[in-house]
């Protein structure tokens, strides 16, 4: 069988593939930010000495973990308009599953990143009367931050080649944009074969980004 | 609904000879099978672009590192598309493979890959004493990696490794998208027959919790046996 790329015209991007590629973005964007303000949250949690508060999150966490994504976003698909008691489109649920399924993994960069962090660094801020919310938002926090931003970079670039499995539910992310200009010009090889190459140049740089990013922090240590 | 829960559903016959425990069951086989068979290719394979990436010769460093960037960097369902869909119409004679080999392959290399990146993290985590005194007592190169740094290197990697072995067990969920009748293939294809979704995903669940559990166990088990005291996570 012979490659056949022609049909491949600005007009089919357009069409088909902007909307897809706008919503994996976007997808990408919602779960990062929500999942690192819950991730903090939760490793904050997890970190804490009052059991109330460290059992439920490393539950949460070993859990989510310990379960594969495809499932995850079954059972949030299945769960949320039962509890919302009104179904929701499958795109509002993906915004929901990656957000809370990435908190998860964030959690635990965040936790690694906590205890990265002197803990002379804390009782400095004690000793200047700081109280514990301000130790952790001023002194505490954008250290660990700082420690961990390769590595939340690389979860970052993970949970944009996880968006892709939004197939499970149907919602039109960038994946879904290649297959269905595929079925329509007849041509699923020519399309798969782009959407790999495309999702390559976009991981490769970001990753690319990451390790410069990488040397950079090490510098300054 | 008349209840909530009704596990009597799994003694249900499905229409083809068998209940839904026995299909569960099966369908837990299938996961298991995929995964092991997809952890064989990807740590034979991951262990040697791994070792390559670490040795002088920068062509072949070239190589191991294009290998590791290419299957890395794409979505393992576009990879399982690509054997799926692409290679067949490509290669006419691949065209009769049965989608579970497929499959396992896609996962085998996707997986070697991130392994490759570990056995590498590993070997150049060891101090360069250890390579420059197997060759100062006259070792070649394949004795340096067989006698001194792999053993060293595989007891550091351990931990990372036992979270990719986990992984794979998670991430052979994907295989619903080309039909192979595993765990995920069977709580789409169940829950739609019997509308008793959360029975069905609560069982499948269950049964993924128990496998990377018990890789997680098997593997702190294998942990204890193999570390030397005096090195890296042994005991003084």
């Amino acid at each position: 069988m012979n490659l056949d790329f022609s049909f491949f015209t600005s007009a089919v991007i357009k069409s088909f593939i902007f909307k897809g590629l706008i919503f994996s973005f976007q997808l990408t964007a919602v779960a990062m930010i929500g999942g690192m303000i819950l991730g903090t949250f939760l490793a904050l949690m997890r970190l804490s000495n009052k059991y109330y508060l460290s059992l439920p999150s490393s539950f949460y966490v070993n859990t989510l973990r310990s379960i594969p994504l495809v499932m995850v976003i079954l059972w949030f698909y299945l769960l949320i308009p039962l509890i919302l008691k009104r179904p929701i489109g499958a795109e509002l649920s993906a915004f929901i599953t990656f957000t809370f399924f990435q908190a998860a993994y964030y959690s635990e960069i965040m936790r690694a990143g906590i205890l990265s962090v002197s803990k002379r660094q804390m009782a400095a801020g004690q000793a200047l009367g700081l109280t514990y919310r301000q130790c952790m938002s001023y002194v505490v926090l954008p250290q660990a931050f700082r420690n961990m931003l390769p590595l939340f970079m690389t979860q970052t670039i993970i949970l944009f080649q996880d968006t892709s499995l939004v197939y499970a539910i149907g919602a039109y992310d960038l994946l879904k944009g290649f297959e269905i200009a595929g079925r329509n010009f007849n041509r699923p090889v020519e399309m798969y074969l782009i959407a790999a190459f495309l999702y390559f140049v976009i991981c490769f740089s970001l990753s690319k980004f990451t390790k410069l990013i990488h040397q950079k922090i090490k510098i300054i240590h | 609904m008349s209840t909530f829960f009704d596990w009597q559903i799994f003694f249900k016959d499905t229409g083809a000879g068998q209940t839904y425990l026995q299909w569960l069951l099966n369908a837990w086989a299938w996961t298991l099978l995929v995964s092991i068979c997809a952890w064989i290719i990807a740590l034979i394979l991951g262990v040697s672009v791994g070792i390559i990436r670490t040795l002088q010769n920068q062509f072949i460093v070239f190589l191991g590192n294009a290998w590791a960037e290419v299957f890395r960097n794409i979505p393992l369902i576009i990879q399982i598309f690509i054997w799926y869909h692409v290679i067949p119409s490509l290669f006419i004679t691949l065209r009769h493979v049965p989608s579970f080999i497929l499959v396992v392959v896609a996962l085998g290399l996707f997986t070697s890959a991130r392994i490759s990146e570990q056995v590498k993290a590993g070997i150049e985590s060891l101090p360069k004493g250890q390579r420059q005194a197997a060759m100062a007592l006259g070792f070649s190169n394949f004795q340096t990696y067989r006698y001194i740094l792999l053993p060293l290197a595989f007891r550091i990697i351990l931990p990372p490794l036992t979270s990719e072995s986990m992984n794979i067990i998670k991430n052979s969920s994907v295989a619903f998208a080309v039909s192979v009748s595993e765990l995920t293939m069977f709580a789409l294809q169940a829950g739609e027959e019997t509308s008793r979704n959360i029975e069905i995903f609560l069982a499948t669940t269950c049964l993924y919790f128990v496998s990377t559990l018990f890789v997680n166990q098997l593997s702190q088990f294998l942990e204890r046996r193999v570390k030397i005291p005096g090195t890296f996570g042994g005991d003084k």
